[in-house]
């Protein structure tokens, strides 16, 4: 038996748009590495050049989170299953709204600070 | 007590049950492993959002950034919304609601019966869309408030001053706390608190992991974490597929007589896997979990009758939690 990964739609590219892929490994670093040697490109996307997991990348062995696991080192049984997702909070419109309108106030307010110096000399 | 002086002060002190039917039997004579579910659909708008937009509105106050008369922006068309309508409505605020325009009717009449005005962005245009009438309507309108719940310490602080003090209050041998994991602020101020009072506390999360629809155009490179998330807090995270949600959160009123909103069913999921896990360990464990806000919000999902894939179908797309 092999460990059976599930793939999102937005990395499926490397996949040959395939949503699921099977793999093996004793860890989770070990998966990618042979999932990468069969769908070149996709280790990248997920694992960052300093050799940790993407902050926007969840990964999950058996439906619990890699990070609470030991991450890239967390264990691996044949069997198990492992998927990955981009990272959104709940309310998917609400959050990237409320972000947008964020980054605006921090700008405007930016604006406001600029402006009062400039006033003030 | 059960006398306030205002809908206001009523909020919180919910009730903590027990749920002997669902908790699992252990062997004779292991120690006890029990389920206690709290209740926040008990609060005044029937969501454990009340507790956050009360506490967001007085630190605002105080901070001297809303004073009377203000608008409040908030676009999200769930619970907050709702919560904040409420609140605004007895702080003397106006309340206005952006969201796309494809919410369900029922989203619309709460919010809109409670006092708030709604701005809807095109649906066809999806998220991209909705960003940008939410920067629109925030650059035409400077002077109003934006409370961002996502990043606002008021949030975890509500829960860091009221919901972790009662439950270690009703329960002081609680092992593990249980709780969905959205803006994060129910987690983060729970937990912070628990951790702090109890020795070897369990902070586990459950997250909504949604129909491949939801997740469809997420870029990996610009996801989102909440500001106010810290995983240190944590100690374990289950993602909970919509399947499992909607069997927990049908289990929870057939057996338990607890009608409850699938976000609910997605965060019992994860505690009957700790409270199973603890069985075949033979520890001794009160696991107390959040009931989020009660089923009547998503009845016109169709998701609590018909088969499991039917209902699992009934919310692809859809935000569940």
């Amino acid at each position: 038996m092999a460990i059976e990964v599930r793939i999102p739609t937005i990395l499926r590219s490397y996949t040959g748009g395939a949503k699921v892929v099977e793999g093996a490994g004793d860890t989770l670093g070990d998966l990618l590495t042979d999932l990468d040697s069969r769908h070149a490109g996709l280790k990248a996307r997920l694992v960052t050049d300093a050799g940790a997991l993407h902050r926007f990348v969840n990964v999950y062995v058996n439906d619990e989170d890699v990070r609470f696991l030991g991450a890239l080192d967390a264990k691996l049984n044949d069997g198990d299953s492992v998927t990955v997702l981009p990272a959104v909070a709940g309310g998917a419109f609400g959050f990237a709204a409320v972000a947008a309108i964020s980054q605006h106030r921090a700008a405007a307010a930016g604006r406001v600070a600029h402006d009062a110096a400039v006033v003030a000399r | 007590m059960a006398r306030y002086d205002s809908l206001l002060d009523a909020c919180g002190g919910t009730p903590l049950v027990g749920l002997p039917r669902l908790s699992p039997t252990v062997p004779d004579g292991a120690p006890p492993v029990r389920l206690w579910a709290k209740l926040e659909d008990r609060n005044p708008t029937g969501s454990i959002k009340d507790r956050a937009a009360l506490f967001m509105v007085r630190a605002a106050e105080e901070a001297g950034r809303l004073r009377p008369g203000d608008t409040i922006l908030e676009p999200t068309s769930g619970n907050t919304g709702i919560s904040l309508a409420m609140v605004a409505k007895l702080r003397g605020y106006r309340l206005v609601c952006v969201m796309p325009e494809n919410v369900s009717t029922e989203r619309v009449q709460l919010l809109r019966m409670y006092g708030a005005e709604i701005i809807f962005s095109p649906a066809a245009g999806g998220s991209n869309q909705a960003v940008a009438t939410a920067k629109q309507i925030a650059a035409e309108h400077p002077d109003w408030v934006m409370l961002y719940q996502y990043g606002n310490e008021a949030n975890a602080r509500a829960h860091y001053e009221t919901t972790g003090p009662e439950l270690l209050h009703d329960l002081p041998t609680i092992t593990h706390f249980v709780a969905g994991l959205g803006t994060t602020g129910t987690l983060m101020g729970t937990g912070r608190y628990l951790r702090e009072k109890v020795d070897g506390i369990q902070v586990v999360a459950a997250e909504p992991r949604y129909g491949e629809l939801v997740y469809g155009l997420r870029n990996i490179d610009e996801g989102y974490v909440p500001e106010l998330y810290d995983a240190t807090v944590l100690n374990r995270r289950f993602s909970v597929g919509t399947r499992d949600a909607v069997l927990r959160t049908r289990q929870l009123v057939e057996v338990e007589g607890i009608f409850a909103g699938f976000s609910t069913g997605a965060i019992l999921h994860a505690a009957l896997a700790v409270a199973h896990e603890a069985v075949r360990e033979g520890r001794r464990a009160d696991v107390a979990f959040v009931v989020c806000d009660g089923g009547w919000k998503y009845l016109s999902t169709g998701a609590y009758g018909g088969t499991l894939a039917d209902a699992e179908d009934a919310l692809e797309g859809q935000l569940w939690a």
